[in-house]
């Protein structure tokens, strides 16, 4: 292919990657450096409120933002360095706990808090995604033909199912006396609050994203399956290799490609988890570090919002994904030297 | 303009459905309005929209739509639906209109309580007000001989009562979700003990004696109440009464109603509304009003239209086919049982929420701090230390404290 039609093939798609990613993402760096606000005066308002029958006026001194002649908020725009990046790591707070070995407080530090969940939901559901998507592929590979293609419609599912309302699902499913708590009340004899301490919620999320993600996984590795040398496995059984063996000396390790491509996806996935944390309702025990960017940016109701913040919080969640990906990434890149 | 005219003539149709029915005037300046999206509005937006050319968004995010909808030029909507809260952002911007000229013009029947007046200029019509007050049911409280709790010692002891008599595992219920709701939690039971939230200079001012016993009060509430408290809100409270489930909870007059609702209530007529609980200082409640501004970015003929298709919305009509919806602040407003816990916190001395810009963040530092010391975490000068240290850094960064 000659390079004018190498450029027109690929042009469209790099444009669209520098105006969607690139650009946003140098945007939301610069926008972690610098803190833009309103210039407060402040002015005695009187403001009167309705009562019953009468009404209540109070006088009171309020910060008002100035406004130029047009009508509009004047702003000014400070470069800040990395103050937003230390509020929202607060690093000396953190210090202190670590050094005082007090854990317990390190823990209601918000980013902190966020990055241990965080960090625990996505090593822990990795594995278990891995293993459960396996399970699944190679049980569909074993089903008789004529049922195969509702098997593997049906094991979809839950991958079709938009996360949202998956989570809100399993949040009614078993919140206050919801059915499933109700049964579960009922086979072991107990009260039983799922919702009132995080561990609960921690592992009802984790239950919640392997259910969800593992159909994916599964697909992949299914298609992986038919690629799997027919000849080889044909010697293995002869040999006497057990199903186990088969599996582990000649299945796994041509599927690996698959399996690192499909923990790359995952690392990324995971890290970004927010969908649980908000149809859980759990920022009061368990946050994320996505959700944390989220609460930066929703407006209060005075309409306040804390874009410097959100974008330093933002970046770093970048770099964690990025810290993350390096093992896979290091992994794919010395096979691919050594295939050569 | 093709789009504009396609949309146009969809807002139209949806509009036209049982339009001109009882609308004092046929208005013809296509209108739209954005506002919250509860039954109230609902039915004030539905009266509106009987003048034809209306169209209106009912929308619980409205909030994070209407400054930017309300600064563009036209404004996007012309018509807004606010709280005390959210005029705030509106009023720092100056994108509503002062309302004067159009009142003497057409609010002759519009009460002089309705007028939301700041520094002398009307800004906004209240349509009604709310607050969270106490609803006990008095069936449960009179078989076991207890008195109307007036404060919240009287509401702690009653729930030990219920709870010991085995009538109920958890007799109290509260809007403890966290976030907004526990903040404002919070709200009221500081104001109740006569606390005030800043300084000189927006400085936060709540950790103190004051803050503490708010704290304490809000803990010895969690003892009786669904361990599952902190993601309990105004919906799933009202469903506990509707279920029987609890006994007390300090709750908003706009959801007295659901309570005699035969659909949905095993409750109907057991459940009495009440003044909230006293503080050490005035009921542990905040007041607050809902009502209309017009956006500034819009000619004068259609804020004239517009104003009188506001009105038309909450005339006496509305009011009286939907009276127990809401505590309405209206001449044809008949005051019932359901509504007597909203007006009796009114009259022992409730403040109204001090809206503001740094209230806004001090609410919301408030509803994710809180929960650290509900969940035992950390202590309450701890807590509120840190909640403040949060506001500051907030605070800091919006450009309301100098640095």
């Amino acid at each position: 292919m000659n390079f004018r039609t190498f450029a027109a093939f690929v042009g469209p798609s790099v444009f669209m990657m520098l105006l969607f990613i690139a650009f946003p993402l140098i945007s939301v760096f610069k926008q972690s450096f610098y803190v833009t606000q309103p210039i407060y005066e402040t002015v005695e308002k009187e403001t009167c409120t309705p009562g019953f029958l009468t009404q209540t006026c109070v006088t009171e001194t309020v910060s008002q933002p100035r406004l130029d002649e047009e009508g509009k908020v004047i702003t000014q725009t400070q470069y800040v360095g990395w103050e937003s990046y230390r509020n929202v790591l607060e690093p000396e707070r953190a210090w202190r706990a670590i050094s005082d070995g007090n854990w317990n407080v390190l823990s209601t530090i918000n980013f902190w808090k966020a990055l241990r969940f965080t960090l625990t939901f996505t090593l822990i559901t990795l594995p278990l995604v891995i293993v459960c998507g396996l399970g699944i592929a190679v049980m569909i590979n074993n089903a008789a033909h004529a049922i195969r293609g509702p098997v593997i419609f049906i094991s979809l599912l839950p991958f079709i199912i938009t996360p949202v309302i998956g989570v809100l699902s399993v949040n009614w499913l078993f919140r206050g006396d919801g059915i499933l708590t109700a049964l579960l009340e009922w086979w072991l004899n107990r009260d039983i609050a799922l919702f009132a301490q995080a561990w609960t919620i921690e592992v009802l999320m984790m239950l919640y994203r392997v259910w969800h993600v593992a159909p994916f996984a599964a697909i992949v590795f299914y298609a992986g399956l038919q690629t799997v040398n027919q000849d080889s496995l044909e010697s293995a059984v002869i040999d006497g290799a057990t199903r186990w063996q088969r599996m582990k000396y000649i299945v796994i390790p041509h599927l690996m490609p698959l399996i690192i491509f499909v923990s790359m996806i995952h690392l990324m996935d995971s890290y970004r988890v927010f969908e649980e944390i908000v149809g859980f309702a759990s920022q009061g025990y368990v946050i994320s570090l996505q959700w944390l960017t989220y609460d930066f940016l929703v407006p209060d109701q005075a309409g306040n919002r804390s874009i410097s913040r959100a974008s330093a919080s933002a970046m770093l969640t970048m770099i964690g994904i990025a810290i993350l990906l390096i093992f896979p990434l290091r992994r794919t890149w010395r096979d691919h030297k050594g295939g050569h | 303009m093709k789009l504009k005219t396609i949309l146009m003539a969809g807002a139209m149709s949806i509009a036209a459905t049982g339009a001109w029915a009882d609308c004092a005037f046929e208005n013809d300046v296509p209108l739209k309005s954005l506002s919250a999206g509860f039954e109230a509005w609902k039915a004030v937006t539905d009266a509106m929209a009987e003048c034809g050319n209306f169209s209106a968004s009912l929308d619980q995010e409205f909030r994070e739509k209407q400054p930017e909808a309300f600064a563009a030029d036209p404004a996007l909507y012309q018509i807004g639906g606010v709280s005390n809260a959210t005029l705030v952002p509106l009023l720092n911007a100056g994108t509503v209109r002062p309302l004067d000229d159009l009142v003497e013009k057409y609010g002759q029947d519009l009460l002089p309580n309705q007028l939301i007046k700041v520094d002398g200029k009307t800004m906004a019509i209240a349509m009604m007000v709310n607050a969270q007050h106490l609803m006990y049911r008095d069936d449960v409280l009179a078989e076991l001989d207890i008195e109307e709790p007036k404060s919240y010692d009287d509401v702690l002891a009653a729930a030990a009562k219920i709870k010991e008599a085995g009538v109920m595992d958890y007799p109290i219920g509260g809007t403890f979700k966290t976030g907004w709701n526990l903040g404002q939690e919070f709200v009221n039971m500081y104001l109740g003990e006569g606390g005030a939230f800043f300084g000189d200079g927006n400085m936060p001012a709540i950790n103190n004696e004051q803050g503490v016993a708010a704290l304490e009060t809000l803990k010895a509430m969690t003892d009786y109440m669904d361990p599952e408290y902190l993601v309990s809100d105004s919906t799933y409270v009202q469903q506990q009464f509707q279920q029987g489930k609890i006994a007390m909870a300090n709750l908003w007059a706009s959801r007295a109603a659901a309570m005699n609702d035969e659909a949905e209530s095993q409750v109907v007529g057991k459940v009495t509304m009440a003044a909230a609980p006293m503080g050490s200082a005035v009921p542990a409640t905040t007041i607050w009003w809902d009502g209309i501004v017009l956006a500034s970015n819009m000619s004068d003929e259609e804020a004239d239209a517009a104003f009188r298709v506001a009105l038309e919305g909450m005339d006496t009509d509305m009011v009286s086919a939907n009276n127990d919806v809401a505590v309405w602040l209206s001449p044809a407003y008949s005051a019932g049982d359901l509504a007597a816990g909203a007006a009796a916190s009114a009259e022992g001395g409730a403040k109204a929420y001090p809206a503001s810009g740094p209230m806004g963040i001090m609410h919301t530092s408030l509803g994710n701090g809180l929960a650290d010391y509900l969940t035992g975490a950390k202590d309450a000068p701890t807590t509120l230390a840190d909640i403040e240290a949060d506001y500051i850094t907030a605070a800091k960064e919006a450009g309301l404290i100098s640095n």
